[in-house]
């Protein structure tokens, strides 16, 4: 069995929890085993149809009230006791702030090799083997896991989803014990950011600016041709983060966020080796630079040289245009 | 208050990786190492609490005799104790192993420890593994990726970075707490602690000292291939008026590329 760990936020199993398993689904046929979703929470068999709905042949939920609010610890003894119990090949996370959080926990318990941030897995002489970027995408590393089960994060917006499918299958509830004093830190909030922004990690473009935007007043020209993509999101250099003109997470590369969108938006953004790190796997990659020795022009599909306070609000509407049509 | 950060000498952001392709590993030669960036900002988090509470900073690296440099860098930050242990093997990409030696190190050499804090990923291996392996294997809490923490007695609060906003942690100590960009600026060293550094003996921990048995030193990791990434194609680049280019920028991708 490959199982899969479903995260879920506001009661909603997330897209990149759906992506890894329709990984899993994909793996698993090659190796001729089942695939499973494992749900963790206060009560979440509820879940189970999206799981389902993705290829699970079945579903756990691992259950107790002290699971309603996401600890590592807590879900960690969860997932272990699963583990123990089902004795899967593979147990697999999408590798969120979540996943990236818990999965190490779970690993560690069980004395598992965990294989983070994979962008490709494969399936050779009956064995799962893992490709994943190193030194920030200069260099991918492919590897197999010694231990049994394997672990892994799987970078979201990655693996593609799988096709649909109806009906369902068994759900097994499981309660979970935890002793008590066994979970010593707790989620006490959440704090939202503007909730109608996305994060560069789950974006589908990424629209991204740099010193060439000389200020913060002018990210308003990119937030602008974001607005004309459905699940777009503003990334920034390192330099326009450091100059204050825009919140840290948006910084995209070697020390921010590493991403790969279908489409990647470089503007005013020269293209040090620390940017390029960060997203240099998106799809399709465009710069707009007035500088044509500008190195960004190296890694890009689309360029245009020209002066970006002339050429982003002409992009924007005539993207407006086309999108509309 | 006791504080321990755990600190990784890597290839600095800079460097250019070539690959040595019979042995499937990175050309360390030629390459300029420092403290992983991450890693900085754990350093600098603990003189702050330092400051702010009293107690010690101890710093521990693992890895070979060169990693004695960023423990210098660290004393010379302003940390009261340094300590190597001496770990001869090259580059796993494995953290399991690595926190197990911490973890064991802790128990051994560190008891007494208050606060573990580390970086939120070491900058190379990019695994983002071992703190939470290590807090998982002493039965700790953890706040990772954490961009403000604050320790009021006997426990911790920390905002931590998710997808579209942050997480309040409380952590019960001692915890685990690893450092993202945005916690604080890490100093420079003064001229004066550069100097005392350069004086001080750095004290060694032997592998062997940790009593950790073959299965729990052997890698999980077995490597099948290291490559470069392909070499995206030339593109195409357009000048000229801007109305025109962002017209055919559009229609190209659309009609070529296809992602709009
Ligand atoms: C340890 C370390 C980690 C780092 N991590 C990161 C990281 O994660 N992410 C990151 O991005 N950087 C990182 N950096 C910084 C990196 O080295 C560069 O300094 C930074 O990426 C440069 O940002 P920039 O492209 O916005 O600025 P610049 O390099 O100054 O480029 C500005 C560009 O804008 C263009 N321009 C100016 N005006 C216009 C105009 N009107 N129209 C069109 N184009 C214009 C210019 O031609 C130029 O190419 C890191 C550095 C270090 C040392
Ligand atoms: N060899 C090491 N010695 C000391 N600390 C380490 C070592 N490797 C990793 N760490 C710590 O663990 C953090 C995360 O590393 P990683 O799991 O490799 O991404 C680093 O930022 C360090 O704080």
């Amino acid at each position: 069995m490959i199982a899969v760990f479903m995260e879920t936020r506001d009661g909603k199993i997330k897209k990149s929890s759906l992506e890894a398993l329709s990984e899993a689904k994909r793996r698993a046929g090659e190796m001729g085993v089942e695939t499973a979703a494992v749900l963790v929470g206060g009560a979440v068999a509820d879940l189970a149809p999206a799981a389902f709905g993705r290829g699970a042949a079945r579903v756990f939920a691992l259950e107790n009230p002290v699971l309603a609010d996401y600890s590592s610890q807590g879900y960690a003894l969860a997932l272990a006791e699963f583990v123990g119990e089902a004795k899967p090949a593979a147990l697999f996370f999408a590798a969120t702030a979540m996943g990236r959080d818990l999965a190490p926990r779970v690993a560690a318990r069980l004395g598992a090799g965990l294989a983070s941030d994979c962008v490709k897995i494969a399936v050779k002489a009956g064995a799962l083997e893992f490709t994943r970027p190193i030194y920030a995408g200069k260099a991918y590393l492919s590897f197999t896991l010694r231990s049994t089960p394997k672990l892994a994060t799987l970078r979201p917006n990655t693996f593609p989803l799988g096709e649909a499918v109806s009906g369902g299958g068994e759900v097994v509830r499981k309660s979970v014990s935890i002793p008590d004093g066994a979970v010593k830190g707790r989620v006490v909030g959440v704090i939202k950011e503007d909730s109608a922004e996305v994060d560069v990690t789950e974006a589908d473009v990424i629209v991204s600016g740099g010193r060439g935007l000389k200020g913060p007043e002018n990210f308003a020209l990119l937030r602008d041709l974001a607005a004309v993509f459905p699940r777009a999101a503003v990334g920034a250099s390192r330099s326009a983060v450091d100059s204050g003109w825009i919140g840290h997470q948006h910084q995209v590369g070697q020390t921010g966020k590493t991403v790969s969108p279908n489409l990647y938006v470089a503007v005013g953004i020269s293209g040090a080796i620390q940017h390029l790190a960060g997203m240099s796997s998106s799809k399709v990659i465009v710069a707009v630079n007035k500088d044509a020795e500008a190195p960004i022009f190296k890694v890009a599909d689309y360029g245009i040289v020209g002066d970006l306070f002339e050429v982003v609000p002409r992009l924007r509407d005539e993207l407006k245009k086309v999108l509309a049509e | 208050m006791n504080i321990l950060v755990c600190v990784k000498r890597v290839p600095d952001t800079e460097s250019r990786i070539r690959i040595r392709h019979e042995t499937k590993s990175i050309v360390e030669d030629g390459l300029n190492f420092v403290i992983s960036p991450y890693d900085e900002y754990a350093v600098e988090e603990a003189l702050k609490l330092r400051e702010a509470k009293g107690g010690m900073v101890r710093v521990v690296s693992v890895g070979k005799d060169e990693a004695v440099a960023v423990l210098r860098k660290c004393l010379a930050m302003g940390a009261d104790e340094v300590f190597l242990v001496k770990d001869n093997s090259p580059e796993t990409y494995d953290g399991l192993r690595t926190a197990r030696i911490i973890a064991r190190a802790v128990e051994r050499k560190f008891a007494g420890t208050d606060l573990l804090l580390f970086g939120k990923q070491s900058v190379g291996a990019d695994n983002s593994q071992v703190p939470a392996m290590v807090a998982e294997l002493l039965g700790l809490p953890q706040a990772t990726v954490v961009t403000k923490l604050e320790v009021e007695g006997a426990s911790a609060t920390a905002l931590r970075e998710i997808e579209g906003g942050m997480e309040r942690v409380v952590l019960s100590l001692p915890a685990v707490v690893t450092a993202q960009k945005g916690l604080n600026e890490p100093r420079y060293e003064t001229l004066k602690g550069i100097m005392a550094a350069k004086k001080k003996d750095i004290p060694v921990v032997k592998l062997e000292e940790l009593g950790l048995g073959p299965d729990e030193l052997a890698s999980q990791v077995e490597v099948t291939g290291l490559d470069v990434p392909a070499q995206r194609q030339a593109g195409k680049i357009l000048r000229g008026d801007p109305a025109e280019t962002a017209r055919e920028l559009v229609r190209l991708l659309r009609d070529e590329a296809k992602v709009i």
